[in-house]
């Protein structure tokens, strides 16, 4: 039997570690940004938002990655959230928890961890070639939509089992039918929850580059997306293709994209800790 | 007057019904999609190479005479990825779910998690960045003969990736332990490590495994930084010192270059995207199996 000292001093030394081990891991967040910041800040001005990229570092800028972000993303919402928030809705208000709602639930656990290059090849000869959307916008953001539908069903459903059962119980008692007890009592109380997730399930499109890679968006682009039928660069995407090059300036540059990039999901991501903070604290809600 | 309204209403309860119904179908025809692509598209490419060496070969050079179109330095890339990554993610994601749900004030944990899941939410390319431009570097300086380009570089950044899923993971299979069976082991006088060790971590077994599954699913199937970091180089190593190829980036590589659509080259990618969607499909089907069995125990 070891000695009661000696098993204190171990237990002490495994807590050290847990908490050494995790706070390195805070820190590398640390390391990462700040790597980041150091080599792209000097880059980054007014006049890098908006100028074409080039092949002179110096006069290289993301106006293009950006409004091609801005218009893939958009579709990519247009698209997914309502088919995401209907699914849950009908997964957890609608379906009996017979065979079809299990198939569709495990369904959906698998599609989410399926890698998202696969997504890339899915939408390169469906949308792409079948239905010869080329290398536009709108095959980008279907591809995208698909990739993050399983994402938003799951957290639209977990909102909507958090709300309580009493409100549904007090609606049907009051003669509202299914529906109407989904539209204006289930649904407005689980939106804080189905707000968050649909966030953090954007920022996850805005940051995927491979499967856009795979539907062939270019990764040199001089111009704005006009319709949802124009070719188009993402911010990833331009990210890729300067931090692939051997110059080390144009490493500079991607570094300032990278913030640019980071900039806009940190903000997205405060968002949702904010709304998930701010509304899940209150009670019967 | 009412038993009209009442008919109306049931034929939009029953319209929206179905609509919903047509919604949610929509994730299960992605899921059909994509087998059937993956199917019908490598049927084309095995009928020109006969699955056996695919499978089985040891040399991959599609795109260059003379052609062998054995996928083991892919898998073998990926692989060693695979087993850096867990290197880095599966002891130290382990020991931050323990931390976190044994040890953290609540205080520490509002700010660890959110942390974690901004880690989470970084971008691959920005991973594929830090690794090309830091962890190589940093490498260099420590050890001699590491390429630019390697696969250490790309499994430490993996690894990096994954590591705030199993943490959460982990400390969710923590907290579901009941506090009764932790109250039971320091009531007979063990100390908190031994407790956790001992009773906590043997009961969340189950959770911690299916997160390591998972995690190494992830690995498998992240494209963009080791896409950026690990090289275009197939080969049959374990030597973590030299330059890769993953399948992921195999695929990555073929759809940047300039590989006429209908060729047998450009084939291959969708038979090494079938290779790669059955790997994962399989340790994600695992991992919820056993994710539901520990859900099972303990709600």
């Amino acid at each position: 039997m070891k000695s009661l000292a000696r098993r204190r001093r171990l237990a002490l030394f495994f807590r050290y570690v847990c908490t050494l081990v995790t706070w390195a891991g805070v820190l590398l967040l640390g390391l990462l940004l700040y790597h980041v910041s150091r080599q792209g800040v000097e880059w980054l001005d007014l006049e890098f938002l908006q100028s074409f990229p080039s092949r002179f570092p110096e006069r290289a800028g993301i106006k293009s990655a950006l409004w091609g972000t801005c218009w893939v993303i958009s579709f990519t919402a247009l698209f997914s959230i309502p088919l995401g928030v209907a699914s849950a809705i009908y997964l957890e208000e609608y379906a009996r928890k017979g065979r079809l709602a299990r198939w569709i639930e495990i369904n959906l656990s698998n599609l989410s961890g399926v890698p998202s290059i696969v997504f890339g090849i899915l939408g390169l000869v469906i949308f792409v070639r079948t239905m010869a959307l080329e290398r536009s916008v709108l095959a980008g953001s279907l591809t995208l939509a698909l990739l993050i539908l399983p994402v938003i069903v799951i957290a639209a459903r977990e909102a909507i089992r958090a709300v309580p059962q009493s409100i549904r119980h007090a609606s049907y008692a009051l003669g509202a039918t299914r529906w109407e007890t989904v539209r204006h009592h289930v649904l407005p109380s689980a939106f804080p929850g189905i707000l968050t997730g649909v966030i953090l399930a954007v920022s996850r499109a805005i940051g995927e580059t491979a499967p856009l890679i795979m539907i062939g968006a270019l990764t040199y682009v001089a111009f704005v997306p006009e319709n949802p039928l124009s070719p188009f660069t993402t911010l990833p995407i331009q990210i890729f293709n300067w931090s692939s090059r051997p110059q080390q300036e144009f490493h500079y540059v991607a570094a300032a994209g990278i913030i640019v990039l980071l900039v806009v999901l940190l903000l997205m991501n405060a968002t949702a800790i904010y709304i998930r903070h701010r509304l899940g604290r209150k009670p019967g809600r | 007057m009412t038993v009209q309204l009442r008919k109306k209403g049931n034929v939009r309860e029953r319209l929206i019904r179905w609509l919903l119904l047509g919604c949610a179908c929509v994730s299960v025809a992605t899921t059909v999609a994509i087998i059937l692509i993956l199917a019908t598209e490598s049927a084309v490419f095995f009928r020109e190479v006969s699955i056996l060496d695919f499978l089985f070969g040891t040399r991959w050079t599609p795109l260059l005479e003379p052609r062998s179109f054995g996928v083991l330095p892919l898998l073998s890339g990926t692989l060693l990825i695979v087993i850096g990554s867990s290197l880095v993610a599966l002891p130290v994601g382990l020991a931050t779910g323990i931390y976190l749900s044994e040890y953290a004030s609540d205080r520490v944990r509002e700010v660890v998690k959110p942390v974690l899941e901004i880690l989470a939410g970084i971008p691959t390319v920005v991973y594929g960045y830090f690794a090309l431009t830091f962890v190589t570097p940093v490498l260099q300086t420590f050890f001699d003969g590491i390429r630019i380009f390697n696969a250490a570089s790309a499994s430490i950044v993996v690894g990096i990736m994954v590591l705030p899923m199993v943490a959460s993971l982990c400390d969710d299979a923590f907290r579901a332990v009941p506090r009764s069976l932790r109250n039971g082991a320091y009531a007979l006088g063990a100390t908190r490590m031994e407790v956790t060790l001992g009773v906590t971590l043997p009961s969340a077994t189950s959770g911690v495994v299916a997160s390591f599954v998972l995690a190494i699913s992830r690995a498998i199937g992240e494209t963009m930084a080791v896409t950026l970091a690990a090289g275009a180089t197939p080969k049959m190593t374990l030597n973590p010192a030299e330059s890769i190829q993953t399948m992921t980036a195999y695929i990555v590589q073929v759809s940047l270059g300039d590989t006429p659509a209908g060729t047998v080259e450009y084939q291959t990618i969708f038979a090494v995207a079938a290779l790669l969607f059955a790997i994962t499909l399989f340790m994600n089907v695992i991992a919820n199996r056993v994710l539901r069995r520990f859900r099972e125990v303990y709600e």
